[in-house]
């Protein structure tokens, strides 16, 4: 028989306030196996792990029950607490009374019931816990970055500097991602240029980072600390160690129709092509749905000018398998698609563009070279009217229920920029709300106001339309002086919101890592756990985990660097415990569980066995305990019953079951 | 009339896995969204790791309903735990049905972490499901009650 404690905690008021918390301690001590049970305020406190290890000591207890919150918030605490007591930390079950209990009911006389049964189910399961001992794995002194942006860049760059070896992984040809087709970077007005390309190059230079560009994620496998993942180097066509980057191939491709993923398709650019000049790797690929060689079998004229003999028509896709101790997902943004919002006549008109590609028609390298001019007659616009919040805090299924949090500071950005340049060009913006926390954030938006003139109303956009002279013709309300307005504007701009890059449902998939509704990757806790993913090894940096700016991007990306820095420095990790075990006298051999364990796991073996004063040979099931990750698929497939989980048990869940059920 | 002040209170199991449902649960105590505390939530690493056995042990013991969550299809914290789960339950459900526990009786649902919203939702539609189905007598005897 076990001694049990129990301890239930009033979490302050959290739980206190709606479940008799000395009535849960009342009622544990009638539970068999009980011997000790108290209640206190912080159980979580220095104060209340102490009084669990003085009753550890005192009362000689084998077993612990803690009511408080969910054993997602604290199980580790208190096990640790119970380790430093002498007992076994696998000795520790939680009754989750808060989360499941406190926080959602009203009525006291209910909630005390309902945190009585909880504490009972979590009494008859520790009555039946056994002593657990972790077993260790190995750490493979590698990271694996996925995506090449400013996020991607800054944490295998901080990964790198530690001195472990990171591999960046970047699905299009150059590393750089939204931040390179950025012109200027706000609140400071610096060029976006000039501060990735240096740390791009660095990341390029830097011997402990190795960049997989054109390449893809394919296939992971293993878990924290032994990733095992198969990269897809797609076909570049050119062969990187002989390109020299001179660019002639480029220059002299006459498949020159593709639209510039890089300029948004506001122009063109080569079947050869790199994304932009300072593209790290400066090493073209063919994009061979464009290229005429490709499609027809007729041209090779960028094999005949390459001076190196780069080109390589047959080359084809590789695999490349890698082993990773810790995974960083930094794969972005896109902004949404604009279908759903016809009327802003987006696709109708191209003097209707969205704030990122306003970006590259300010940029010296973009499709008009700097100049702000009308796409559609290349006219210098005297009127420009900016849409806030597209797509963005929408509350039907058209957009985004989120603020997409970057677009009130670049549409300032925007604002002041074609004021200082242009001060002859009238800029309105149609606000719903102006939104600029953040360092020295809201002082700029007062500067494009009252220094720049930019001219805001609060107010939506009903329709944009087109008009026969090329005008665009705004309808707009203007809420504070509650009156309709009509506006002619030569360019209107869409602050678009953003969205997750498409591609990270499929990498969450195989990463085994959750997300939420909007596809933003979840953090295992939203305030204390804002890096990590709730599966180990896994970290999250930048806009994939929820919409930011760049010094948040930055930030995030140092902080993801770190934890996976406190993975890679370890030499050993434990692994769980709560692995299967097989009851070699029950188990037949059958390969059932074989068949269902995703890791590959099991695996059998002859063995002598004594059942019952029977000696003989029998093919049995062997779990591989450093390979289970402790699912219980098996367990229940076996017919024989011979499979159980340990820390799961199959008598500590029907225990449950009863208590809960009395 | 809401279900609290019904007199009939049933018993519910919900089975909730840890990665995705037993998450969604603890966000939406954190988020205050309420359900009534007839649900009693027993935590699972999978839902593969739900044994039918276990479910037929619910009912045998007196439970009204029995409630199992986990993770989206595709979603699997174990890769493909919960499509073992899902077609263990429908098995399960149908033979149930057979013996005498009506289908609305049991239920599987997928509640991913960052959806509490949803668990409270499938929560309240349960227990209210089972409020129109009454206490399940049906297996009465092999409880040996009077």
């Amino acid at each position: 028989m076990q001694r049990i404690g129990v301890f239930v905690c009033h979490c302050g008021s959290n739980i206190a306030a709606t479940v008799d918390v000395s009535k849960v301690a009342e009622m544990a001590l009638m539970e068999p196996g009980v011997v000790h049970a108290e209640d206190y305020q912080y159980m979580c406190s220095e104060a209340g792990q102490a009084k669990i290890q003085d009753a550890i000591h005192e009362k000689k207890l084998s077993g612990i029950v803690v009511c408080s919150c969910s054993p997602r918030m604290h199980e580790a605490t208190f096990r640790k607490a119970a380790e430093r007591a002498g007992l076994n930390p696998y000795m520790v079950e939680i009754a989750n009374i808060r989360e499941h209990c406190s926080w959602i009911h009203k009525d006291m006389e209910e909630a005390t019931k309902k945190a009585v049964i909880l504490m009972r189910a979590a009494v008859a399961k520790v009555n039946l816990n056994t002593p657990l001992k972790p077993g260790e794995s190995r750490v493979t002194k590698r990271a694996l970055i996925i995506g090449g942006g400013i996020a991607g860049i800054q944490t295998a760059l901080d990964i790198a500097d530690a001195g472990y070896e990171v591999d960046i992984v970047e699905k299009t040809p150059s590393i750089g991602g939204r931040m390179s087709q950025l012109d200027k970077t706000f609140p400071t007005l610096d060029c976006s240029a000039c501060i990735l390309t240096p740390k791009m190059v660095e990341a390029s230079a830097h011997e402990k980072i190795k960049i997989y560009t054109y390449s893809e994620v394919e296939k992971v496998s293993g878990f924290v600390g032994d990733f095992t993942v198969d990269i897809r180097k797609k076909a570049r066509s050119v062969d990187m160690d002989k390109c020299t980057g001179c660019g002639v191939c480029q220059e002299k491709c006459p498949s020159k129709k593709a639209p510039s993923e890089f300029n948004r398709g506001l122009n063109n650019r080569s079947a050869i092509y790199t994304p932009f000049a300072q593209a790290i790797p400066n090493v073209p690929v063919i994009d061979r749905e464009a290229c005429i060689k490709f499609k027809t079998g007729k041209c090779g004229i960028c094999s005949k000018v390459c001076q190196a003999g780069a080109i390589d028509y047959e080359q084809k896709d590789e695999i490349i398998t890698e082993k990773y101790g810790a995974i960083v997902v930094a794969t972005g943004f896109d902004t949404i698609n604009l279908d759903k919002y016809d009327e802003y006549a987006y696709s109708q008109s191209k003097d209707v563009i969205t704030s990122l590609e306003l970006e590259r028609v300010m940029n010296a390298a973009g499709p008009t070279h700097g100049h702000l001019e009308r796409l559609s007659d290349g006219k210098a616009p005297k009127e420009m009217v900016f849409i806030q919040c597209v797509g963005s805090r929408c509350s039907d299924d058209r957009g985004k229920p989120y603020c997409s949090k970057i677009c009130c500071m670049y549409t300032a950005k925007h604002a002041m920029l074609i004021r200082d340049k242009y001060p002859d060009v009238n800029v309105t913006v149609f606000y719903i709300d102006v939104r600029t926390p953040g360092k020295n954030f809201d002082e700029f938006y007062r500067r494009a106001v009252e220094q720049y003139g930019v001219n805001y109303i609060k107010g939506q956009v009903g329709k944009v339309i087109p008009q026969p002279d090329g005008k665009l013709l705004v309808q707009g309300s203007d809420l504070l002086d509650n009156k309709q307005i009509l506006k002619e504007a030569d360019m209107v701009v869409l602050a678009t919101a953003i969205e997750p890059n498409p591609d990270v449902r499929k990498i969450a998939t195989m990463l085994t890592a959750s997300i939420d509704t909007n596809n933003f990757l979840t953090e295992a806790h939203a305030k204390l756990r804002p890096v990590e993913s709730p599966t180990a090894g896994i970290f999250l940096s930048g806009v994939c985990q929820g919409p930011k700016d760049i010094p948040e991007t930055v930030a995030q990306a140092g902080a993801a660097a770190v934890k996976a820095i406190g993975l890679l420095a370890k030499d050993k990790l434990l692994t769980n415990p709560c692995t299967a075990h097989s009851d070699e006298l029950l188990c037949n051999g059958c390969s059932t569980c074989e068949n269902v364990c995703p890791y590959g796991a099991i695996t059998y073996e002859d063995k002598e066995v004594n059942d019952h004063g029977i000696r003989e040979v029998r093919r049995l099931a062997v779990v591989n305990s450093a390979l289970c990750q402790g699912c219980g698929a098996c367990t229940v497939a076996c017919p024989s019953g011979a499979m159980d989980l340990q820390g799961f048990s199959n008598r500590q869940i029907i225990a449950e079951v009863d208590a809960i059920c009395r | 009339m809401s279900i609290e002040n019904k007199s009939f209170r049933p018993k519910i199991v919900a089975f909730c896995c840890n990665w995705c449902s037993y998450a969604g649960a603890d966000l939406a105590g954190s988020s205050r969204l309420s359900y009534p505390a007839d649900v009693k939530i027993i935590r699972v690493p999978c839902s593969c790791r739900v044994n039918p056995m276990f479910i037929l042990r619910a009912f045998e013991k007196g439970a009204d309903g029995v409630i199992m969550c986990g993770c989206h299809p595709g979603d699997c914290h174990y890769s493909t735990g919960n499509y073992y789960a899902r077609r263990r339950m429908t098995l399960l459900f149908s033979m149930l049905d057979y013996i005498g526990v009506e289908n609305g009786r049991t239920r599987v649902e997928w509640v991913s972490a960052a959806e509490g919203v949803k668990f409270s939702d499938t929560m309240n539609s349960f227990v209210e499901k089972i409020h129109s189905l009454g206490e399940n007598v049906r297996l009465g005897d092999l409880r040996c009650r009077n």
